[in-house]
């Protein structure tokens, strides 16, 4: 059975995307909205993080032990300027773009466990990672324009 | 008339639920100068408060001799607001702006208007002339209080002429949640309600409005129903002892930022009691079963405990606006300016969609302006929307606009929502605007934390066009700074918030060499060249009356439809609404996908939805039930900042008094600033009456005398008018996710005491809601 590394990878994206965007909101604090909004945005990754840690222990976290990054794969940390701004969403588009999938697989997991407690969670969960998503395409598509060619 | 200043609503005349507002004409002139002196009276309407009351300008010898106010016009029944009754006075100000100014040397200059023009038009070509992205050099900021013929004009140089998303006006400081709001339940911007409401009506709420001082007529209108024999019952949220709160059955004064926490608290008690239209419901709303489940948790305890209101207040209020048969509510900055803006402007649209309170007399709904013309700058499209309340997501409205203008498609902004204010800023400040055009507007006071929006508009890059009455904080920092001609100065028309359209007509000429907002966009575009794609002249118009019947060859078939208008119809009954008496007596809603404004948002994080997901939710004319959880505003207090500042007006000013400040008898009525701070908050501080104190916020500080007034507990109160002491040093930058209004109601501060008063009274009013504890 392998819900375990699909437990223990949704539960470090959404840690991982926490982080960044608490880097995210820190490196451009001149972006007002970003600032605060990309930190409520990360207390949403911690709660999603929390709520799937009963059962990360339930299935037993059986990822191979790899020591605590403070990046993931994608977010190698804030670059500056409006390219740079562009660059960072578009990092997290995609480290959302993970969580959400991830997200349902999880559940479609949860579904052939007959594990509904799981289910409840993803489902309470997972429109929030998809908000964040459409949040990030809005607000890059927004900024694009300027960045791309007036800049 | 001096009373007045003491008694700005003048003396009751009561009328019964479904009787004719009886008429009182107030009147004020000159001294010396009586009614058969005056050589012609010109029609108007107000443009230093939002209510669009209707009157007439006493001209007397080529000058402004007084105001009189029309009896027969459909606002106002004859009544002024104390600022119209004075404010004339400020057009004949000896410090009016008379010539073009240049900078030269570092000092702005005299110069003729071919040289000022002809720098503007100068940088602006040099910039288009930069290679691809022209149009992203431009940012133009405006106003709510121009005409409605110069916002279109406008914006039709920034659409189809330069082509950039970069406008918008300071409505956004004072409407654009309004306009969000109602876009986001009903589908279109656009007020359902008629002023006759108050008329109908058995139960008004306030929300967040302190209607005493900001619109006074339409105060005027509610006290004397509610000094007529069927007195209406009368709800008011407001943490400051306003007027309206005196009046009221029930005062709720949330701790400041939990509106949605209250209004959550008051659907639940609505649904939870039965009180629900659920016909209504059924027909004409989707969304309930989500509302239901955001609501549910709000127990009136939890509210209790979250706003720091009574739980018996609570079920009070729901009563309230639960058991009437006709509710008219009124929504303004306590809502619009604190966190969650939209959210919680979108609640009271849900309880009058729960309730079935729109679309018949007395059940109405003002999400109102905080301006005299904002509705226009929103219709138009000067706010960076596009014209018509054009949805710039649906290929078709854009398709429409590219014929009528006889442009491409692609020349018209659409690739994502217009640019609000503050990002136009950031933008000028990170260097990619370099042309910052502003117009009608005093940002350099207005905005939030000022000390960096002077950092920006005195960055040597940013080539900045003011165009103003008055030199005023913002003019300081022009390159070229062109003088304006005012209300009186030039004609034009401008819509209020029951959708009523007023012609105002120029009466005199303006001061020295200085030329209607009009001329000189009009001006601007014949010098830029600006040509359509067959090569004739973009804007075919050239005076007021052929540019109204060119926005309302735009406004066709779209709600705000002003094709039945015309300047004869004007002259002959000044005062006619679009849109009929009411909007929505029909329950259907603008919310069809090929009329809406907006695909729609998530109201929590401003996400834009897509065509596809919209039609998706099938609203086929019904209004949205959109439901928001509780989130603390961005700023909370802390141990080094324990209280909440809220900032606003006073009845006697208008934004950053560049007029009523010119007015000596409302100058001297508010002359200078002060803070309100509670009883039991004064006494804490150790300071009493008069004595100066210094508010601290993590961005700034001012100082300021204490009026110890009715103010709820942790909530103090600065007035925003005082450039000198001006209360945005201390907001914070933030603001709403969809409506992008920033948050001028929610910020955290201390107060530290300076030194003592000399035994005298604050310099702050005594009447309205900044009256002293002790009567």
């Amino acid at each position: 059975m392998h819900v375990a590394h699909y437990l223990g990878l949704l539960h470090r994206a959404q840690d991982h995307l926490a982080r960044a965007f608490r880097e995210v909101a820190d490196g451009h604090a001149e972006e007002a909205d970003l600032f605060h909004l990309c930190h409520k945005l990360a207390r949403q990754c911690d709660a999603h993080a929390e709520a799937l840690r009963p059962f990360v222990e339930r299935y037993g976290e059986d990822a191979p032990q790899e020591p605590e990054r403070l990046h993931s794969e994608i977010f190698r940390g804030c670059r500056s300027g409006g390219l740079g701004l562009l660059r960072d969403l578009q990092d997290l588009y995609l480290m959302a773009a993970e969580c959400d999938i991830a997200w349902t697989l999880v559940g479609q997991a949860a579904r052939g466990l007959r594990d509904d407690e799981l289910l409840a969670v993803v489902t309470a969960n997972e429109g929030e990672t998809a908000i964040q998503l459409t949040w990030l395409r809005t607000r890059l598509k927004q900024a694009a324009p300027q960045a791309l060619v007036v800049a | 008339m001096a009373e007045r200043i003491a008694n700005p609503w003048g003396e009751r005349t009561p009328y019964a639920r479904g009787e004719r507002w009886p008429a009182r004409v107030d009147t004020m002139l000159a001294e010396g100068v009586a009614e058969e002196d005056v050589d012609r009276w010109v029609g108007t309407a107000s443009v230093l408060h939002a209510n669009g009351d209707g009157y007439d300008v006493a001209v007397k010898d080529g000058r402004i001799a007084g105001v009189r106010g029309r009896a027969g016009d459909r606002v106002n029944h004859g009544r002024l607001d104390p600022k119209d009754l004075f404010g004339w006075q400020a057009n004949g100000s000896a410090e009016r702006l008379t010539t073009p100014l240049v900078r030269e040397g570092g000092r702005l200059v005299e110069a003729d208007w071919d040289t000022a023009m002809g720098r503007v038009v100068e940088r602006s070509k040099a910039l288009l002339a930069k290679g691809p992205g022209g149009w992203g050099r431009f940012g133009f900021y405006t106003s709510g209080q121009l005409f409605l013929e110069e916002y279109y004009t406008l914006a039709v140089i920034g659409k189809a002429g330069l082509g950039t998303p970069h406008m918008d006006g300071n409505t956004r400081l004072c409407t654009a949640t309004s306009a969000a709001a109602l876009k986001a339940s009903f589908g279109t911007d656009g007020q359902p309600g008629s002023y006759t409401d108050v008329d109908h009506c058995d139960a008004l709420a306030i929300w967040g409005h302190n209607v005493a001082e900001t619109q006074t007529v339409l105060w005027m209108r509610m006290l004397d129903r509610l000094a007529g024999p069927d007195r209406p019952r009368l709800l008011c949220v407001d943490p400051r002892p306003t007027p309206v709160a005196r009046e009221a059955d029930v005062h709720l004064a949330p701790r400041s930022g939990t509106n949605i926490a209250l209004m959550n608290g008051l659907l639940r008690e609505v649904v939870a009691r039965g009180w629900t239209d659920d016909d209504y419901i059924a027909e004409h709303t989707i969304g309930f079963a989500g509302l239901a489940e955001a609501i549910e948790p709000w127990t009136p305890e939890r509210v209790a405990e979250a706003c720091a209101v009574p739980a018996r207040d609570v079920r009070a209020a729901a009563e309230l606006v639960g058991t009437c048969e006709a509710l008219l509510s009124t929504v303004l900055q306590g809502f619009y300016q604190s966190n969650q803006a939209t959210a919680a402007a979108c609640q009271v649209n849900n309880l009058h969609l729960l309730r079935g309170m729109l679309g018949r007399p007395g059940a109405g709904l003002y999400q109102m302006n905080g301006q005299p013309t904002a509705q226009n700058t929103r219709e138009t499209g000067a706010d960076g929307d596009l014209p018509g309340f054009r949805n710039w997501d649906n290929g078709e409205h854009v398709r429409e606009l590219a014929e009528l203008w006889n442009v491409e498609e692609h020349t018209i902004p659409h690739w994502a929502p217009p640019t609000h204010a503050m990002q136009i800023l950031r933008y000028a400040e990170q260097g990619s605007i370099e042309l910052l055009w502003i117009s009608a507007t005093n940002p350099a006071v207005s905005l939030p934390e000022l000390g960096r929006i002077r950092e920006i508009l005195r960055r040597p890059e940013l080539f900045v066009v003011v165009q103003d009455l008055f030199l005023t904080e913002t003019a300081a920092f022009a390159d070229v700074v062109l003088p304006a001609a005012t209300w009186c100065e030039k004609t034009g028309t401008f819509t209020n918030v029951d959708r009523t359209v007023h012609l105002s007509e120029q009466g005199v000429e303006p001061p020295g060499e200085a030329r209607s907002d009009l001329d000189i966009w009009l001006d601007y575009a014949r010098r830029m060249d600006f040509r359509d794609k067959d090569g004739r002249p973009l804007i075919a118009w050239e005076d007021p009356e052929s540019a109204f019947e060119a926005w309302k060859a735009c406004s066709r078939g779209r709600p705000c439809d002003y094709t039945h208008l015309s300047y004869a119809s004007l002259r002959e009954h000044n005062g006619q609404q679009w849109g009929g008496e009411r909007l929505y007596a029909d329950g259907v809603f603008n919310t069809d996908p090929e009329y809406a404004e907006t695909y729609g948002h998530d109201l929590a994080t401003g996400a834009a939805f897509t065509e596809d997901e919209y039609r998706a939710k099938d609203p086929g004319g019904r209004a949205f039930l959109h439901p928001a959880g509780f989130e603390p505003s961005p700023e909370v207090t802390t141990d080094e900042h324990p209280l909440l500042l809220t900032t606003g007006r006073t009845v006697y000013q208008f934004h950053t008094r560049t007029k009523t400040g010119r007015a000596p008898e409302l100058d001297a009525a508010a002359p200078s600033v002060w803070v309100e701070v509670s009883p039991a908050d004064a006494a804490a501080l150790g300071v009493g009456e008069g004595d100066v104190v210094r508010i601290v916020s993590p961005r700034g500080a001012i100082e300021a005398p204490v009026r110890v007034s009715g103010i709820r507990e942790g909530v103090v109160f600065v007035p925003f008018h005082y450039a000198d002491q001006a209360a945005n040093e201390l907001t914070v930058t933030a603001w709403d996710p969809v409506s992008k209004q920033p948050i001028f109601k929610v910020a955290a501060v201390r107060l530290e005491k300076v030194r003592a008063g000399d035994g005298g009274r604050s310099p702050a009013p005594h009447v309205g809601a900044p009256a002293p504890v002790e009567g």
